[in-house]
């Protein structure tokens, strides 16, 4: 065999590379021996704390090289990370050197809305927020003022707002979100299901999705269990006009015509109930109004349903088959973003029935029922109960059973000008007090707005009608790490740290592996941003509410709390979690089930929402179809984003650096106006919509994997803030186009599936 | 010819059935190998086959796929590429002229050109490796698709992965003898 110098040079390096494994350092044939590269990112040492990139709050180590954040990595003590993380959780490194942080407090100098500012002192800008505050409090009254927020770190300035006296504090995580969810699963089995929701995915046999597209929807451990889950086999049922990551894994897609979902649900159940595939001794034990439901259902038939959901008879009788056949182990997720078609209470309703026909609540594989660690609340002053409730509806009967304030409520409060408004009590009857929720009628004027870290105009729907609120306002001030769109509309802007510099609070929800997390600081806070426990607290000292924030930092109010449940601080400051000890969650653990509802039962049949006025069972509900030419617009979740919030972020921008247009490949061949050079995948679009409102262009992804009805996006693009330099021009906002919304008469969430778009060229 | 010099057989199997194709890996290998933001080792793959409504999904997490006969490391000119412990492919900065000879040879375009002028691909870390650690992406992937082991020790969970599920490779024709595995 000849040898080449080629070949030779190679076994040389092969013999190298062999020993340098094996640890010998001998230079063979006078050839280096090569070494393993290490890029030494494991860093000096790492700080254990809990995510922010979305708000599941996982918990993560920090590795930490030279003061610089290196990596983050999942931490494997934390229940909800399992040492493991989604692509935002690594991608925190991105958030903390975005280059386009928010660096110095800034005051406005141009129109609101103008984007123009001037840097200031800290010193200059709490002072004037605080004297625009009192200015507030002094002529209209304290309620006149409203706080907006999302994420752990509002607890200090919710804590604010209520020493402050208003009572008007509302987050879109509700009314934009989980709202109707936790209000249809109170009304049935007397509780919510909270975040993370106790259900119980990984022992599951059977798992059914409802629009939800878990898996680009990145909640860890849920993304977690559901793979465990398939790893076990368990089936899947995907219900979704699009044929998402999940729908790929079912057994049955089920690409339901949109808007239809609560027609499938009652027919599932028809088919559950006449076949007796239902569980009979759990609903004559823990339910009532089993015998109105039957009768409710009985023409509830697969036929009936066919041409309403586009579902045929077969595929919905063999999915309820396939569903029930797991029970109690099958679980209808309940999904998280509910909020659709402004019947969402209803529909999750009958997602909680079918859940109770299957004898899933507070049983493995299921509904589960984990309870919290104890940490009692630090001994401070108390903020005293507001003197008005709030002014977040037109007359306090509407939205009858809301249990949050409303922030589109409370963007319409900000458009009175006059302070009293009465009249008769309109009739709680769903057709009648839709959408009233119209500017002049809430009981008294909201003055000022303080924004926490949430971008209102991504977050709810009409940001028009939030533009036109914003000016009526006395005062506005935002609080947040990147320049978002409101951020652009806001008299002050207060730079905060990231969740990486900061202490919060404790944290200890109801989880089936019970727990005590603890955010800290890993680094120093970068520019002059400030941790919002300081900012907060500052406020509160020069508006004379100092006493309900009598501590040096959070550090103290944690260590107190956690000293309090008797639990090692020191070794919580080490490990950033302890868990406690597991606790019966499901029946076959030895729970006894009990419901906090009116009939302390299962209430299929709901006497609640009977006298209120609503419909005890749910129906179904038709909801105006596209015109010709017109696609409904939905939108989702992309697994490396959470919404707006990390569009900026380079890192997460590296595998998904924007957003595309979901449209289907036969549709896309009839489009008008591309009759001569049919669209194609990459080829920019604009979307113009019922009310002639045009998005920004976005690339087309002509597919085969949705319905030709509707068109979808990822939400969160389309950023119109100069700051934002990545992420300003890229894609197209979902939210500008929900220029219409339907208000859910029961709780007051607002539906925004309910949007048309015509797809048009982008012109060149 | 090769030397059977290599005991260890270190390899990956990816489950195409639990990734959700969420690129975790992806940013986790960037961030543990402090790689250029413009710069990837590891990639998502989606194919599609049908037509609505009737179709199927295949997501992959890819890389290099540490080919028993790498024709990266038979294609590179001064040796920068070499078989490391376990049969792992790796390139020696201090030889490499970034001549992109291996980039030319390489049928699964697992490698690209640092800045640094280097070229540059996984490693399946085996800087962690060798501390006993998993590669990044294994470790980070939220659905626990990726398994990484020796696949000459058959009591691995690598080794039993492959006796028990069915898997394919890529580009098989092309002779390469890959070291990645995907489980459909």
């Amino acid at each position: 065999m000849a040898f080449t110098r080629r070949d030779f040079i190679r076994i040389g390096a092969v013999a190298g590379g062999v020993a340098a494994a094996s640890g010998l350092t001998t230079n063979w044939w006078n050839l280096q021996a090569h070494t393993i590269p290490d890029p030494k990112t494991d860093g000096d040492y790492a700080v254990p704390t809990f995510c922010e990139m979305c708000f599941w709050k996982c918990g993560v180590l920090a590795h930490v090289k030279n003061g610089r954040v290196t990596k983050i990595v999942g931490n494997p003590a934390h229940p909800l990370s399992k040492g493991r993380l989604c692509p935002r959780g690594e991608a925190g490194i991105g958030m903390l050197y975005d280059p386009d942080r928010l660096k110095t407090p800034l005051i406005r100098r141009g129109k609101r809305g103008a984007q123009v500012f001037e840097a200031v002192s800290w010193s200059a800008a709490l002072d004037e927020t605080a004297s625009r505050m009192d200015a507030i409090r002094t002529k209209y009254g304290p309620e006149a003022f409203a706080l907006f927020f999302h994420g752990w770190g509002a607890s200090w300035f919710t804590r604010l707002g209520q020493a402050y006296g208003t009572p008007n504090l509302a987050e879109p995580a509700y009314a934009q979100c989980m709202g109707p969810r936790e209000g249809a699963f109170a009304l049935t089995f007397g509780q919510g299901l909270g975040s993370p929701e106790s259900i119980d995915i990984e022992n599951a046999r059977c798992i059914t999705l409802i629009g939800s597209h878990l898996g680009e929807n990145m909640h860890n451990t849920q993304v977690q269990e559901l793979a465990t889950a398939i790893g076990r086999g368990a089936q899947l049922v995907v219900v979704d006009p699009r044929f998402s990551v999940a729908a790929s894994k079912a057994k049955y897609w089920l690409p339901i015509k949109p808007g239809t979902d609560t027609a499938l649900l009652l027919a599932w159940m028809n088919v559950i109930i006449a076949e007796k595939r239902y569980d009979a001794d759990y609903i004559a034990k823990f339910a009532t109004g089993f015998d109105q439901l039957a009768k409710h259902v009985a023409d509830k038939t697969p036929e009936w349903a066919y041409p309403i959901t586009g579902i045929k008879p077969d595929a919905i009788r063999d999915s309820a088959r396939l569903i029930a056949a797991s029970r109690p182990a099958s679980l209808i997720h309940p999904g998280r973003h509910t909020t659709w078609y402004g019947d969402d209470t209803q529909r999750l309703r009958a997602l909680a029935i079918l859940s109770a026909l299957l004898g899933s609540w507070g049983r493995r594989g299921g509904y589960i029922l984990p309870s919290a660690m104890e940490l009692p609340q630090y001994p401070a002053k108390k903020p005293e109960k507001a003197s008005r409730p709030a002014t977040d509806r037109p007359q306090p009967n509407l939205y009858p059973l809301s249990e949050d304030a409303l922030t589109c409520g409370l963007r319409d409060a900000a458009m009175i000008r006059n302070q009293v408004v009465t009249g008769k009590s309109p009739q709680p009857d769903a057709s009648n007090i839709r959408n009233q929720a119209v500017a002049g009628t809430a009981p008294y004027p909201v003055k000022g707005w303080m924004v926490y870290a949430t971008d209102l105009m991504q977050s709810l729907p009409a940001p028009k009608q939030t533009e036109k609120a914003i000016q009526q306002l006395d005062f506005i001030v935002t609080i947040d790490v990147l320049p978002s769109e409101i951020v652009g509309w806001s008299d002050i802007v207060l730079p905060e740290s990231t969740y990486l510099e900061r202490f919060d609070n404790v944290w200890a929800p109801a989880y089936k592996e019970p727990f005590i997390a603890l955010r800290q600081p890993v680094v120093e806070p970068m520019y002059e941003s400030k941790p919002g426990w300081w900012i907060a607290r500052e406020l509160a000292t020069r508006l004379g509410l100092g006493d309900y924030f009598q501590w040096k930092d959070p550090l103290e109010v944690v260590r107190w709390r956690v000293e309090a449940a008797g639990q090692d601080f020191a070794k919580l400051r080490r490990q950033g979690v302890i868990t406690g000890q597991r606790l019966p969650v499901a029946e076959e653990e030895g729970l006894a089930l009990s419901f906090d509802t009116p009939s302390k039962k299962i209430e299929l049949f709901s006497s609640t929402l009977a006298s209120a006025g609503f419909d005890p069972i749910p129906n179904y509900t038709p909801h105006a179809q596209p015109p010709d030419g017109m696609f409904r617009l939905l939108f989702g979740r992309a697994p490396s984003h959470t919404f707006g919030r990390t569009t900026n972020n380079r890192l997460a921008a590296s595998v998904f650096a924007e957003n595309e247009l979901w449209i289907n490949t036969v549709a896309a061949k009839s489009l008008t106006g591309f009759e001569d050079k049919p669209l194609k995948s990459g080829e920019s679009v604009v979307l113009e919509n019922q009310d002639g409102v045009r998005s920004t262009p976005i690339k087309a992804k002509v597919t085969e994997r949705i319905r030709g009805d509707c068109v979808y996006m990822v939400h969160g693009w389309g950023h119109s803030s100069n700051g934002l330099k990545f992420a300003k021009g890229r894609g197209a906002s979902d939210s500008e186009l929900v220029t219409k919304f339907e208000t859910d008469p029961i709780m007051g969430g607002t539906g925004m599936n309910v949007n048309f778009v015509r797809v048009l060229r982008a012109e060149a | 010819m090769r030397f059977n010099l290599v005991r260890k057989r270190y390899a990956m199997a990816v489950d195409t059935r639990r990734c959700v194709g969420c690129s975790a890996c992806v940013i986790a290998c960037k961030e543990e190998n402090g790689l250029p933001l413009a710069d990837f080792r590891s990639w998502v793959e989606v194919e599609m086959r049908g037509t609505y409504p009737d179709l199927a999904m295949e997501i992959r997490s890819e890389r290099c796929e540490q080919c028993t006969d790498a024709p990266c490391v038979t294609n590179c000119p001064t040796g920068a590429s070499y078989y490391a412990d376990g049969g792992v492919v790796l390139v020696d900065r201090s030889l490499c002229t970034g001549c992109k000879a291996c980039i030319a040879a390489c049928p699964y375009e697992a490698r690209y050109i640092h800045p640094d002028g280097y070229a540059d691909k996984c490693t399946f870390c085996l800087h962690r490796v060798a501390r006993g650690l998993q590669p990044a992406c294994a470790n980070t992937c939220p659905t626990q698709s990726l398994t990484f082991g020796d696949v000459n020790n058959p009591v691995s969970d690598i080794a039993k992965l492959l006796r028990t599920r069915q898997s394919k490779q890529l580009e098989t024709e092309a002779g390469t003898k890959p070291n990645l595995y995907f489980l459909t």
